[in-house]
């Protein structure tokens, strides 16, 4: 298959080898390749189609059953649906509510990890960071039992200070907690491996300068390691707007979380309740453009400028 | 400390204090797990989940393995073999695309590399429908292959491979396999991969976790309960207790066995995982 002509490998001959020049690396790459298309692009593909038109029997696209293409019909549809637009607006509040809280306190225990006061550094990393081990199912299942009036031993611990808060009845926060146990510490050990990564001449040297560790951290560190912030700042968008396991669980316990709280749970009930495929490939796939436009956002506004570093190391 | 000029500055216990809060946050709920197994249902639902008497984990995790005909070892033996299996064969393939992109140029292997870096973006969840859809038009839904399939697949793995083949791979070893004429798959095999092997650990321990904790995808695809991985197990026991409660003692003791094998992979690869997350996280 691969045509040896002599004058494209007169070129390259330096550093590609001479045998079957794209021989191995074909074998090499085509498992990969394959699963790649086989798996994310056919089926992004396939959503597409899919949410341009309507299906009228559930048959799973054998022959007899009738396709109608309606172009931006199931899109206007989803984008009508009262519980479509609350799923969305449940998740922004989510975001909005999570990411900063979740970065925030990330930060801050990197840093204070970072800085010389800490000890048994190993253990404290590896103790936050074990939540992350947990199944989220498990540990949506653990938190809602220690929600739940009776089971909960924490509950019964602030009802004897004499407090009642109604957990199950405010999802919202519910969740954010479920998703801060989980994923603080799998970035608290992202921010502390970029701090570390950090030349200990550029903080000796802020130290000379008379900063004290408060400043150095605000104002030295936090901008040196924004590569890392941007990219734990990327998949925590892309990982929020994909919410199902949590309320999902919460689901049938918590009456304040219907079966569409999320764009998730709107799809999942439209295809497997409803059969009604055209409608939540359409709620996929505006999903999935929302998750795009946010990550663009985000890389965007973590892109470095250069003239202002320059500046501030000058 | 007392004279000198007072900077806004933290004292030892005051960081290591939050610290220990912090850590008191991520650990307690695993210690009420590992206490509540030990209960029954009456002191489970009556809250007594922290006193140590009443000593139930022997007879809850006998009931575990009698309930259903033992059908949660069945669930765990998949979840094993979903993820044992899955995670090496998905580092091996992602490990030898990482290597591809390392050391071979071939015309458009940037943007190839670049439509991987899409793939990473694009919400999981939001192929798993059009996946069904698929997998039901094959013939392969509800089927072992369903949930097998697509856990092989992990852009970011192939991301992290190549980083590691960089770090890790020095071009003279190649070239002198190159001088002795050692063929391009032999190379990848017995020099490429053995220098590449911390890389291949680390994308085994994310993706086992991935696929053990995967939930979605099997809940979409599977309708038969002698292939479900333990998480929708535990999703459908838990789904039971609302009718009968003496399924709490097994979804909790069922979740804390669930939970060891990447608690224990954790703690025993430390070096591993954070040189994954370093990784990941330079550029």
């Amino acid at each position: 298959m691969t045509t040896r002509t002599a004058r494209s490998a007169t070129s390259r001959a330096a550093s590609s080898r001479r045998r079957g020049r794209y021989g191995a690396p074909a074998v090499l790459l085509a498992p990969f390749l394959l699963l790649f298309t086989a798996c994310t692009l056919v089926p992004v593909g396939y959503a597409i189609h899919l949410s341009l038109y309507t299906e009228q029997r559930g048959g799973l696209g054998f022959g007899g059953t009738e396709t109608l293409f309606t172009g931006w019909g199931n899109y206007a549809r989803a984008l009508k649906d009262d519980a479509f637009l609350e799923g969305f607006a449940n998740i922004a509040l989510y975001c909005l509510m999570y990411i900063p809280l979740m970065i925030a306190l990330a930060l801050a225990l990197a840093l204070l990890l970072d800085s010389a006061l800490a000890r048994a550094k190993r253990f404290f990393q590896l103790a936050l960071f074990i939540p992350h081990a947990v199944p989220g199912i498990i540990a949506a299942l653990i938190w809602m039992y220690l929600y739940t009036p009776g089971i909960s031993p924490v509950l019964d611990l602030l009802e004897t200070a004499g407090t009642r808060p109604d957990l199950l009845g405010n999802p919202l926060p519910a969740v954010v907690n479920m998703a801060l146990w989980q994923w603080t510490g799998y970035n608290v050990v992202i921010f502390y491996a970029a701090l570390q990564a950090i030349p200990r001449e550029v903080l000796e040297a802020a130290v000379v300068d008379g900063a004290g560790p408060v400043r150095t951290a605000i104002s030295i560190k936090m901008p040196l390691i924004r590569a890392s912030l941007a990219m734990v700042g990327l998949f925590t968008v892309i990982g929020s707007l994909q919410l199902f396991t949590e309320p999902m669980i919460l689901h049938g316990t918590a009456p304040a979380v219907t079966s569409a709280w999320t764009p998730n749970m709107y799809a999942y009930t439209a295809a497997f309740e409803r059969s009604d495929y055209g409608l939540a490939a359409a709620s996929s796939v505006l999903l999935a453009a929302a998750a795009a436009l946010l990550s663009f956002a985000v890389t965007r506004l973590a892109r470095p400028r250069p003239e202002s570093r320059k500046e501030r190391a000058a | 400390m007392s004279g000198g000029p007072r900077h806004w500055s933290l004292s030892r216990t005051v960081v290591n204090g939050v610290l220990v809060l912090a850590t008191a946050y991520t650990l307690l709920p695993l210690g009420w797990l590992l206490t509540a197994a030990a209960k029954n249902t009456a002191d489970l639902l009556g809250g007594n989940t922290l006193t140590p008497d009443n000593f139930n984990l022997g007879r809850n995790l006998g009931e575990l393995a009698s309930t259903g005909d033992g059908i949660y070892f069945r669930w765990y033996a998949n979840s094993l073999l979903y993820a044992g299996l899955g995670a090496a064969l998905c580092a091996l393939i992602c490990v030898a695309a990482g290597y591809v992109f390392h050391v071979y140029t071939f015309p458009g292997k940037e943007k190839l590399f670049g439509l991987v870096l899409v793939g990473v973006m694009v919400p999981t969840t939001a192929l798993a429908l059009p996946m069904y859809l698929l997998a039901s038009e094959v013939g392969i839904v509800n089927s072992f292959w369903a949930v097998f399939l697509p856990s092989l697949v992990n852009p970011f793995g192939v991301y992290l491979a190549r980083v590691f083949c960089t770090g890790y791979i020095p071009g003279e070893v190649l070239e002198a396999a190159r001088v002795d004429g050692t063929g391009e798959l032999r190379t990848f095999w017995s020099v490429g991969l053995p220098m590449v092997m911390p890389g291949f650990v680390t994308v085994f321990l994310f993706q086992f976790t991935a696929i053990w904790n995967n939930f979605f995808l099997p809940l979409v695809m599977l309708s038969d309960n002698k292939l479900f991985p333990v998480s929708l197990g535990l999703f459908t026991w838990n789904v039971q207790t609302r009718s009968f409660p003496e399924y709490y003692p097994l979804v909790v003791t069922g979740a804390l066995l669930a939970v060891i094998p990447l608690i224990l992979a954790f703690v025993l690869l430390q070096r591993h995982w954070k040189a994954g997350l370093t990784a990941g996280s330079v550029k």
